[in-house]
Order: structure tokens, then sequence, then C-alpha cells
């Protein structure tokens, strides 16, 4: 607590006054009580409940409740692979959830499609939602989830009250899409394994 | 080899083609498309047979573009611990037709579901034959099909704009899931616990 509220001891006053910049005490609070929504699809999700259980306790961190209500939630954390049924899902649950909000993508599948590069999959739930931290790993061990976490808290602690336009909504407009269509397909770039593999007539 | 062949034999003649015995020990037998309903029919009800369970339908496409494709009858006799392989082969160069088995096993209703979607063999007479897996309104055509490609045949931003398009409530609506339709066919405790509102108000249940 000493390293986010400078505390400041005015000459004369009484030693209770504590000074803190607002953005750091909205920010200290949003940090420390972060409500996750988890959005389980896959083998991550075990791991997210081995991370929610006793032996690594992300209450620790301040993740106490978890919010299965979209709307009582600010961290979306998708935990494994995102089908295209489950995409108008996804979007729908982020967009149900209040200002401010986060998302964690957790695993290589909800970050890029993973190994699942074919017609079913979402190739990395950017291209649905915005997301603020992206967690490596098939699936991330628990300790990893815990370091995207505090990876947020960090990003947290960085906004400001006053830059406008960052707790805006934006929904999907009439394209439809969140990201430009070039972008998309760019994204979606086979790698790895799937670079021998054509998309055909 | 599974005796059932014999009888088969005996009462189908030429509608029964090859029968062979699978490495796991299974018998699998091939039988002409035309006379599937009344095989099947044959292989439920007759005693001795009984071919009760329908373990799983699905369909196979192999590479070389000569050959047809099946669609693989998964039977079981529960009493008896029998098990039948049945196979019906469909002309990919004509239209993928074959009876529904829905009327003998009501269990055929969404395995015949999934072959439609993945391979889109229309099974005749089906009462509800509409894509199972992927959503209703899915246009890429069928995805195990051998010229189906990988990635499917529109644009990674096709794909997301369709996909995020689609309507959720469509597939999982509370008219689906609700029980008020098949309420009457119920066993009587189960109705009885309902009508006490174990599972909330039930429509039309009174």
């Amino acid at each position: 607590m000493k390293h986010v509220i400078e505390t400041k001891e005015v000459a004369g006053q009484s030693p209770n006054w504590m000074l803190a910049r607002l953005d750091d005490l909205v920010n200290w609070a949003r940090a420390n009580s972060l409500w996750p929504m988890p959005f389980g699809t896959a083998c991550c999700a075990i791991e997210f409940m081995a991370t929610a259980a006793s032996r690594f306790d992300f209450a620790r961190f301040g993740m106490e409740r978890q919010a299965f209500s979209p709307r009582q939630a600010d961290v979306l954390i998708c935990a494994g692979r995102l089908p295209f049924k489950l995409a108008p899902v996804i979007r729908r649950v982020y967009d149900q959830m209040p200002q401010p909000k986060w998302v964690i993508s957790m695993g290589a599948c909800a970050s890029t499609g993973g190994i699942f590069d074919n017609y079913a999959m979402v190739q990395g739930i950017d291209t649905i939602v915005p997301v603020d931290v992206y967690v490596p790993g098939c699936p991330p061990r628990p300790e990893g989830l815990l370091y995207g976490i505090l990876l947020l808290h960090k990003k947290i602690k960085g906004e400001s009250l006053i830059q406008r336009g960052l707790r805006d909504e934006h929904p999907l407009d009439d394209t439809g899409l969140r990201l430009p269509p070039e972008q998309i397909d760019e994204v979606s770039e086979p790698f790895g394994n799937s670079v021998h593999q054509f998309r055909s007539a | 080899m599974n005796p059932t062949i014999d009888g088969l034999r005996a009462t189908f003649g030429t509608a029964i083609g090859r029968a062979a015995v699978a490495r796991d020990g299974e018998t699998v037998v091939h039988v002409r498309a035309e006379r599937l309903r009344d095989v099947m029919q044959w292989l439920r009800d007759t005693p001795g047979e009984r071919y009760d369970y329908l373990v799983d339908v699905t369909a196979v496409e192999y590479r070389d573009p000569e050959r047809p494709l099946e669609v693989v009858y998964f039977l079981r006799a529960l009493e008896r611990r029998s098990d039948l392989r049945v196979k019906v082969e469909l002309d990919a160069r004509e239209e993928l037709v074959v009876d529904s088995v829905v009327p003998l096993w009501a269990g055929a209703n969404w395995l015949e579901r999934e072959v439609f979607d993945m391979f889109g063999i229309t099974f005749r007479g089906h009462p509800d034959l509409r894509r199972i897996l992927m959503w209703e309104t899915y246009a890429e055509g069928h995805p195990l099909r051998k010229d189906f490609p990988l990635r499917g045949r529109f644009s990674r931003a096709e794909q997301v704009h369709q996909a995020l398009a689609a309507n959720p409530e469509a597939h999982y609506s509370m008219e689906e899931l609700s029980l008020a339709e098949a309420y009457q066919e119920l066993p009587a405790d189960m109705r009885e616990r309902l009508r006490k509102g174990e599972r909330g108000k039930i429509p039309h249940s009174e």
C-alpha cells in the first residue's frame, strides 16, 4: 500500500491526514477487488478452478467473489477455446458487463485459436471482444494465470480517470464486426504447424 | 461371424451385400439402401434377434472419390449382449438420401441430425431434420465431407461476421428445453413430481 498511496504529514496538522491522488485511490480499490466472470469452455477452465481453489487461491489478490452473472462482474476470463457458435454468446456476456471492465484471454486457444485452426474455431477472442491480458500456455499453470492477473493489476493502476473514452462502450456497428475485416483475416492467418494447410475453393 | 447374417440372407436375399468380421470381432454387414427400413425392422422385432438398442449412427467418406459414402448403424441386442454393424452405401454422385430409422429407434433423431449436419445426407421421414452441431444459418456446407476445406469456405472475417450475426437464443430457446410438449408421455411418477413444481411451472400440464 505504501507504494501506491503516498502519505505526507502536513506541518502543524494532525498526523491523521493523508493526501493521495484520486487516480491512485480509485485504481488501488479497483485492482484489489476484481470480480471475475469465468467463461470456461475447455481444459483451461480446470486450471482456472485450481487457481480459484485453496492451494493457489486468487482470493489473495482480491478476487474473493466470482461473479457468475456478467452484470456483476468486471473481469471476463475466457478460459478455453471459443467456437464460432459461442462467439455471439461471449460478445453478449461482454456487452452486459458494466464499466469498468477488463478481459483476460487464458491459454493458447482463446488467444490465437491454438491447435484448432479449423472451420469451427474463433482464431483469437480479440476478434470478438477487446483483450487486456493474454496468458500463454496450453493450458497455463495456475501460476501463469496469477501472473496474468497481477499484470492486469499493473495495467489498472496505470489508468487515469481523466482519460477520455477509456471507459466508453464500443458496441458492434453496422459492419457487425469489432475490427476491420482485413485485420481479422490477418490475425487469423495460419502459423506454426498449420502453415502447410491451404484454403481451397 | 454373427449368426444373424444367415437369418438376414434367408429373409432378404440379394438386399444383403457382403458381410465381414471387423478387427474388433464385430460383424459388419452391407445392406441395399432401398431395403434398409425393412431390414432394421426385422433386426429389431424378430424373436431371437431383438437388436433393441441403436448405439450410434455415423457416416464415412473415403479419400478415394470413386468409393461410395457409407452410413453406419451400430446395433446392440441388450439381452443377448450381441453387437452388429449395418452399413448402407450411397453413391456420392447421386442424391444422398436414405430412409430414417427414427420410427424404429427414437434415439436416432439427434444421431441422424448430426450425420445430416456433417455429411449432408438426407434422412427420408425424419421428423425434424435440421443442423444440430453447426448453427442453423450456417452456409458453408457440410464440414466432414472430403471436399470441405479444413478452415471452411469463407474468409475468417466473414466467418466472424456470420457467427456474431447469429442469435444465440434461436438455438437454446426455452421452448426447446421445455418439457411441455412431452409432458403426457412422461412416466406417472415424474409427471407427479413435475406437477408439484419440482422444475417450476410447466405450461399446459393441467
